[in-house]
């Protein structure tokens, strides 16, 4: 295993650390699509937050890791030992991350007929695919929007049901699959498919640092890094565990947390105001604020909260003016002005 | 880029040397149009520097994904009856380094997967019934081989830390020599040391000189180090930052903080510092950034050699946004020094132009015909190409069975029952989905005739018909002419954000080359038809040429080129529609239109819905 760069080192990019916090925290948020430059940080991002994720409970000895407590509700191997009344064990694992690669084959990413037990044995068993090793983790496309289009018709499919239908060779499974869709791209090189767009629940934009300070800190962490990879981690462990420890607190309190009525109210004027289209953007508001709230170890939700979530999440649901697509966390923020006045300087 | 003017810098040793020390933190290199000699000698260099026997593997331009890639050996899995993978090109290349000729023209599929080996010196492969991660160290050779408007895409760029303009090759002698230093210098390698002023010096010189990407100044820092090492210096000093800033900045320089020695164009490119989108640093860090150093040495050995600096490149007063450390001054003289001559007016064209990334190779087309959309049952023949693996596949079930048939009524009397049978139920081809999208070519006359308030117009119809074919997800294209020449604006994109920056800065004023533009509109449109889109080409003009083919000005001449490039336009019947922008109707623009085969449309009556309307029409034509 090789070291993985440590997420509280990655210097600034405060809004994309958050949205893949908060969609780690609830994962019914939906996904997150990173736009932006070359070289800033996205799949350093990424790949940090699987070293940083608390370990999750897994059936021992299941293929798509289902979770121990959803007697009976996880994929057919567990449902038919749950029958057969078999106690299910649960173990340790890490948080899947999984890369899905560019040139990856509809075969891998579904799963398909195992060949190599089919020549040998004769045996029709079904080798799982990605989607199977992405099920309550998440998965990673860099620069989704150049996919191939029927993997992202498989992926949209996978990902709207939370299961993974495989019927090719003579195979026919159905497990669950589902995981947190994390995206990047470049939008020059490429318009992402307005139905893919839409299934993220968050979206951030990542620019290069201008500053100077903060360039030198960027290359001088990656170069501390790439020197001495364990020193460099010791060094920040303690950081990656307070948001760890951060992480799991918000866990537990998220379901608790209540959204007024009034939140809900203003989430839905906000939307109405900014024209968009369908109930995904309410409610993804919802949601990202309760997280948000949870993590900041909050007891209510508040207008604040709303407030410097809602670029992120209604930032790529606007009624698409394409011609004019830099503009559109300018577009939340005035009408977030519009709406409550402006902000009072937040740090 | 031209360099020809260039003075031959005896760097290519020095290149190899370096690559050969840091290869992983390095990257890789752009050998600027090679000689074919010369680039084998260059790479035959690094290789040898490398170690003895490193792997060198080419990737030849129409590489397949799974050779590439490395999927399912079939030959060896019919064989031996149990599936066998193989590695790929770049797999093969573990501990090497890979060549990637015609790097200008590598294909999305090939462009990120040299991405991400580079990035992180392994390789997942999912394809194909194999799914594992190889270990793919290499260092990339990339040729660059690009005329007119092509480039290597950016993103390649970026991943590699030289740019070599290779004029000159190496020396094997002069390589050999070299090689029990460069061993020596890369075990010394990760003790050099690297004092903080000179990375902030390297970023600070990576700054002022326009380069965004932070990997620049990454590997600049690399590089430092990597020269210490050779020099057998156990820290990174002056003459090492130098050379970095030298070899892996000055390539990647946008604009030049001195004052030229000529005036440059009226419009300033961006300026040297945008307020940062986030915060600055993360508040929660335990090691908080620290203030740029104060200037350590009042006076730079070399500071009077400079011109006076000015961040704008305007004929006024010298002035500095912030005084930069002398450190960076220092590094910024080794830059500019290097900088080839005319790079300034180069620099300026292309911020004013908006064509910064040119064509950057094959973006959208297909290793295949149409893309591939799984398999079906059906037998390889008429055309349809034998999909190996899924055929296997669909006949791996029956194996125990067929064995068990062939031993009871064959008995094949030499060498037994085949490993594998595959009977003729079991053939599976490959399915392809052609492309039949749209690609909307716009040919917009930005001359003097077409007044600029008819321009304008021209643009906000083109806009919405930008938003029309969004809708459609179809491509665009777009293509200027003015003056004596004509301008691929565009090339066929997706990116409608990128078409509108395009168009909003097209100038105006000039002649009107309408024969010159046909050719280049029947050159796209065949273009686009080759890679198995629908082409439709949208003309937005008052049809006055007054330049002939030959760029010459004058009526007759040109009025005649022009209706003879329209009638051999009209001979591929390609669908088009011939926007006329003239205030009353221009006869001339109808008989271009006829000799096109165009529909014909005068602006005035056609208001930017109704247009959108005439579009939608045509591109429903040319779908049919």
């Amino acid at each position: 295993m090789r070291p993985v760069f440590p997420f509280s080192a990655i210097v600034g990019q405060d809004e994309m650390k958050l949205a893949l916090l908060l969609v780690a925290i609830d994962p019914t948020i939906g996904g997150v699509m990173v736009f932006g430059d070359r070289g800033t940080g996205k799949s350093t991002a990424v790949r940090a937050l699987a070293g940083l994720l608390p370990a999750m409970k897994v059936v021992a000895g299941c293929r798509y890791g289902c979770d121990p407590q959803a007697n009976g509700a996880g994929c057919d191997d567990c449902r038919a030992r749950v029958a057969r009344g078999e106690s299910l064990r649960a173990v340790s694992a890490a948080v899947p991350v999984v890369d899905l690669p560019l040139g990856a084959t509809e075969d891998r990413l579904v799963g398909a007929l195992d060949l190599e037990k089919a020549l040998t044995t004769g045996e029709k068993a079904f080798e799982p695919g990605l989607l199977a090793r992405a099920h309550r983790g998440f998965l990673y496309v860099d620069e989704v929007n150049l996919l191939e289009d029927h993997l992202v018709d498989l992926l949209l499919d996978a990902a709207a049901t939370g299961e993974n239908v495989v019927e090719r060779e003579g195979v026919s499974v159905r497990h669950p699959a589902r995981f947190v869709l994390v995206g990047s791209g470049n939008p020059e090189e490429g318009e992402l498919r307005p139905q893919l767009l839409d299934r993220f629940g968050l979206a951030v934009d990542v620019r290069t640092p201008t500053v100077i300070a903060t360039r030198i800190d960027v290359i001088k962490r990656r170069d501390a890094f790439d020197r001495d990879p364990t020193t460099f981690l010791a060094h920040w462990a303690k950081q990656d565990a307070k948001i760890r420890r951060a992480l799991e607190k918000a866990r537990a309190r998220v379901e608790s947390l209540e959204v007024g009525d009034e939140i809900l109210e203003r989430a839905a004027s906000l939307c109405a105001l900014l024209g968009t289209d369908g109930l995904r953007g309410e409610l993804t508001l919802l949601r990202t604020s309760r997280a948000f709230a949870a993590y900041e170890s909050d007891s209510t939700v508040t207008l604040d909260h709303l407030r410097r979530i809602a670029p992120m999440a209604l930032r790529h649901r606007l009624r698409r003016n394409v011609l004019d697509d830099a503009g559109s966390t300018t577009r939340v923020e005035r009408a977030i002005a519009e709406l409550w006045g402006d902000v009072p300087a937040t740090a | 880029m031209d360099t020809a003017g260039h003075p031959i810098a005896p760097d290519a040793p020095l290149i190899a040397a370096l690559l050969a020390i840091d290869p992983r933190g390095l990257g890789g290199v752009v050998l600027d149009h090679p000689m074919h000699e010369q680039a084998r000698a260059f790479t035959d260099a690094v290789q040898r520097l490398l170690a003895v026997g490193a792997p060198l593997r080419r990737v030849p331009i129409g590489v397949s994904a799974d050779r590439l890639l490395g999927g399912v050996d079939l030959a060896a899995t019919l064989h031996s009856g149990r599936l066998v993978s193989e590695r790929g090109v770049l797999a093969a290349a573990d501990g090497g380094l890979v060549v990637l000729p015609m790097c200008e023209r590598a294909t999305v599929s090939v462009r990120t997967t040299m991405c991400e080996v580079l990035d992180h010196g392994t390789l997942q492969v999912a394809r194909d019934g194999v799914g594992t991660t190889h270990d793919a160290r290499v260092m990339a050779v990339l040729l660059d081989e690009s005329v007119e408007d092509e480039a290597i895409h950016p993103a390649l760029v970026d991943r590699v830390a030289f740019r070599l303009p290779l004029r000159d090759g190496c020396d094997p002698s002069e390589v050999d020599a070299l090689y029990a230093v460069v061993q020596g210098a890369r075990r010394r390698l990760p003790e050099v040391a690297l004092d903080d002023r000179w990375m902030i010096a390297l970023c600070e010189t990576a700054s002022a000189f326009g380069v965004d990407s932070l990997r620049a100044p990454l590997m600049a820092v690399r590089c430092a180090r990597a020269h210490a090492a050779l020099a057998g210096r156990d820290a990174v000093e002056q003459a090492d930052a130098e050379v970095a800033a030298r070899l892996v900045l000055t390539p990647r320089a946008t604009r030049v903080p001195q004052l030229p020695e000529s005036p440059p164009p009226e419009s300033p490119p961006a300026p040297p510092a945008e307020p940062p989108p986030t915060d600055p640093d993360d508040a929660s860090a335990p090691d908080d950034v620290e203030p740029p150093p104060p200037p350590e040495l009042e006076q730079p050995p070399n500071a009077d050699d400079l011109p006076p600096e000015s961040d704008a490149p305007q004929n006024e007063q010298p002035e500095s946004e912030q005084p930069l450390p002398s450190d960076a001054e220092l590094l910024r003289a080794a830059v500019a020094s290097a900088l080839p001559p005319g790079m300034l007016e180069q620099l300026m064209a292309r911020a004013t132009s908006g064509t910064v990334q040119g064509r950057v190779g094959a973006e959208e087309q297909s290793m295949l015909r149409g893309r591939p959309r799984g398999a079906r049952g059906g037998l390889p023949r008429g055309g349809a190409r034998l999909h190996l693996l899924e055929t296997l596949r669909a006949a791996a079930p029956w194996q125990q069975v067929r064995r068990r048939d062939v031993a009871a009524s064959v008995r094949i009397a030499s060498g037994g029952a085949p490993r594998v049978s595959i009977r003729r139920e079991d053939f599976r081809i490959r399915r392809f989905v052609e492309r039949t999208g749209t690609t909307v070519i716009f040919v917009v006359d930005a001359s003097g005739s077409s007044a600029l308030q008819r321009l304008a117009e021209a643009k906000g119809a083109i806009e919405l018909l930008l938003a029309e074919s969004y809708a459609r997800r179809d491509r665009v294209s777009l293509i200027a002419f003015r003056g004596s020449g004509t301008e691929l604006l565009l090339p066929p994109t997706r990116a409608l954000a990128r078409a509108k920056k395009v168009l909003a800065a097209l100038p105006g004023g000039g002649g009107t080359p309408v024969a010159a533009a046909l050719d280049t509109a029947t050159q796209q449109a065949l273009s686009v038809r080759r890679d198995g889109s629908i082409p439709l080409v949208v003309m937005l003009s008052d049809g006055r040429a007054n330049i002939a083919r030959d760029g010459t000005p004058g009526r007759p001449a040109a009025q005649r080129d022009a209706l003879a490039a329209a009638a051999a336009f009209g001979q591929f019947g390609v669908s088009s529609l011939f926007v006329d922008t003239s205030p009353r109707g221009e006869p001339l623009a109808r008989s271009l239109a006829e000799s096109m085969r165009a529909r014909y449309v005068l602006l005035p009556y056609a208001d930017a819905n109704a247009l959108g309307g005439l579009v939608r029409t045509a591109m429903q034509m040319a779908d049919a």
